[in-house]
């Protein structure tokens, strides 16, 4: 009885010396700005979310070396979500309790847009490197998200407007994964070209991923006398819809998406691959801006930069400098700052449309020459 | 009218590839009646063999069909192996346990298999050669069945008769048969019977690793993860034509192939998998035995 009271006491004793660092803690957190960073920082897409850290971590290293925002120091607070909805909830609701004045972040699109919510109620700016989906920032719902990635709503712009203006065709399939992704491209796509009226979606389907293989799909494709076939998806799907047309045959045009802008795409279908067109962000390896940070990265991690690097980078550089125009943290003064102030970044100079797209952010259309893509002007 | 036969033959020929991988499922479940969820992994291991050696030879420069031979040749023996392995190391020591133990054994069994392939090689997708030539006389008909296409049905067929051919009319076939009867009794009139479920297990593995290595040059690529989608396919397809019985299997597997090829090319590939699944339950509905299976009382 003695005993457990005893231990008791060492609990609550423990208990205030926490709560006691805690104090201090925010204490000397009013005095720096806080950038939560949200994404994926463990399981099986963590590769994803890693390197939003670390480009976060590069930026907020120059700023403090440089004084920091307003006189302020800036904090990093870097929170896992697994890419996880419902994860993601509890991700945003510890940065919002931890006080954080804006949020880098989150990876996924179906995380973003649980944690969206949360973030919006507490008047909290969240800008992502890499949710792709449209409806975060055409729904209207979530006037605080803002991205540095194209939305799948421009990817299927351009590969519609490729295929409608450069290329000339006129009866196009359009072909999907059934997937979130892959099916939400192909019906923008599909959209687009029938409100365009200048060429018939002669085909729209959607195809089982890894089923044992697509002849019929492919035959209906042959049938339905299409040029192009227009798929959104990843590339394993691709592979096997491409393979499939040449071994019939077939000169059937693919044009696909970032899902199949992937080395292993050509690996995989190698001389099938040639001449397959697919769009991606566009090539900013030229960028002054992005040698510096990539050569940043090599220097302190040792590694080249992964997934979504620069886009991470260009986020931090236009939340540090949106806090600094507006010259405060506040929300109406960050929105107006994000969506009037352009900012340098290694993806061009970019700022925000209305709905939080980021404007000078661009796709563009690559084709496999010669085994590796090759990026069209 | 070509669309037709197009359509028909592309049906075939998945019907023919679930064929290979519903045999040994088909007949594992009627010696001991264990449906063997390990099966589609066996299917997997003998692409991946059939990868290394084929990758190997091309280096050694054989032309292609000697490379096809070798490989598959290589991935019978080393699935078989396999088959073998699996069957001693989780199921056997399962024999008189309830019919859930093994079955629960089966599934971490393809559990584990799935992983090790995936921290063993990759979890990409790997590029497999075409190791099955264009054949210059088919060339008019390409866009209707290709040659790979010919050689998997060819094979497929031959692959049918000799296993026939082996249960109806050699010892051993008439062993598995007694086997597959009654236990007991054939152990009473001196058939080896753990002897006989190795047999079967080597069988089915070998006849799941000649259909991996023909299908995955087919298509062109694997992975660790093919085994599982074709192995429900399959199983799907051997419960169809009725779980024990080969010729079912066969039957099984030809109608779920056409009944998807069928679906996709008149109404969409959308719902490919409704119509298949939505067959499955009317034909268990009014024969609960599968199309050719027979009814058998519950033994007590």
């Amino acid at each position: 009885m003695k005993k457990k009271s005893w231990g008791k006491s060492v609990a609550v004793a423990i208990i205030c010396m926490f709560a006691v660092f805690a104090m201090t803690g925010t204490g000397i957190a009013a005095e720096t700005i806080k950038i939560g960073v949200a994404g994926a920082h463990s399981g099986d897409l963590a590769s994803y979310g890693i390197p939003s850290i670390k480009a976060a971590e590069l930026v907020v290293k120059d700023i403090n070396a440089k004084g920091g925002i307003l006189g302020r120091k800036v904090e990093l607070l870097p929170e896992d979500d697994v890419c996880k909805p419902e994860v993601a909830t509890n991700t945003a609701t510890k940065l919002v309790s931890k006080g954080v004045h804006v949020v880098l972040g989150h990876i996924c699109s179906g995380a973003t847009k649980a944690a969206l919510g949360i973030y919006n109620d507490s008047k909290i700016i969240v800008m992502s490197p890499s949710a792709t989906n449209p409806a975060l920032t055409h729904s209207g719902n979530y006037p605080n998200f803002y991205r540095t990635i194209a939305s799948d709503y421009v990817q299927a712009r351009v590969e519609v407007d490729f295929a409608l203006d450069e290329m000339k065709f006129k009866k196009i399939a359009v072909i999907h994964d059934k997937g979130d992704y892959g099916k939400g491209l192909a019906e923008l796509a599909k959209k687009f070209l029938e409100d365009s009226g200048k060429a018939e979606v002669v085909l729209y389907e959607g195809v089982t991923p890894g089923a044992v293989d697509y002849s019929a799909v492919i035959q209906k494709i042959r049938r339905s006398k299409a040029e192009a076939v227009i798929f959104g998806g990843y590339h394993p799907e691709a592979s096997k819809i491409v393979m499939g047309m040449r071994k019939k045959r077939m000169k059937t045009v693919l044009i696909s998406d970032d899902g199949v802008k992937d080395d292993t795409f050509i690996k995989v279908a190698k001389k099938y691959a040639e001449g397959v067109y697919a769009t991606g962000p566009k090539d900013t390896s030229e960028n002054p801006m992005t040698i510096a940070a990539t050569e940043a990265h090599k220097k302190t991690y040792g590694s080249d930069p992964g997934a979504f690097f620069l886009n991470a980078y260009a986020a931090t550089l236009a939340l540090a400098n949106a806090i600094e125009k507006a010259g405060s943290t506040d929300y109406d003064a960050l929105s107006k700052a994000l969506k009037t102030e352009f900012v340098e970044t290694p993806l061009g100079k970019i700022s925000f449309d209305e709905r939080g797209d980021a404007i000078g952010v661009g796709i563009s259309v690559y084709q496999v020459q010669n085994g590796v893509y090759v990026e069209l002007k | 009218m070509e669309y037709f036969l197009e359509i028909f033959l592309g049906g075939m020929t998945r019907g023919s590839i679930y064929a290979l991988i519903a045999l040994g499922y088909t007949m594992v479940y009627g010696i001991i009646q264990l449906i063997n969820f390990a099966h589609g992994e066996i299917y997997m291991i003998g692409a991946f063999t059939g990868l290394i050696v084929a990758s190997i030879l091309t280096l050694a420069g054989l032309n292609s069909i000697a490379i096809l031979v070798l490989a598959s040749v290589a991935a019978v023996i080393y699935s078989a192996a396999y088959g073998f392995t699996i069957e001693k190391l989780a199921y056997k020591p399962l024999r008189q346990a309830p019919r859930l133990s093994p079955l629960i054994s089966a599934i971490g069994m393809s559990i584990f298999l799935q992983n090790y392939v995936l921290l063993a090689q990759t979890s990409d997708f790997l590029p497999f050669p075409s190791l099955i030539p264009e054949f210059e006389f088919m060339d008019p008909y390409a866009h209707i069945i290709g040659s790979a296409e010919v050689v998997i049905l060819i094979t497929t067929a031959v692959v049918m008769v000799l296993l026939t051919f082996l249960i109806k009319f050699t010892k051993i076939g008439k062993a598995m048969r007694a086997t597959a009867q009654d236990r007991n009794m054939a152990m009473l009139v001196g058939v080896n019977v753990d002897w006989i479920i190795s047999f079967t297990f080597v069988i089915g593995s070998a006849t799941a690793a000649i259909g991996g290595v023909l299908i995955a040059s087919h298509i062109g690529m694997i992975n660790f993860y093919i085994g599982f989608i074709a192995g429900i396919k399959a199983f799907t397809a051997a419960v169809l034509g009725g779980i024990g019985s080969i010729p079912g299997a066969v039957l099984g597997s030809f109608v779920l192939g056409w009944t998807e090829s069928f679906a996709t090319g008149y109404v969409s590939s959308d719902y490919e998998d409704v119509f298949a699944f939505v067959l499955l339950v009317l034909i268990l509905i009014f024969r609960p035995e599968g199309i050719l299976g027979r009814s058998t009382t519950q033994k007590v």
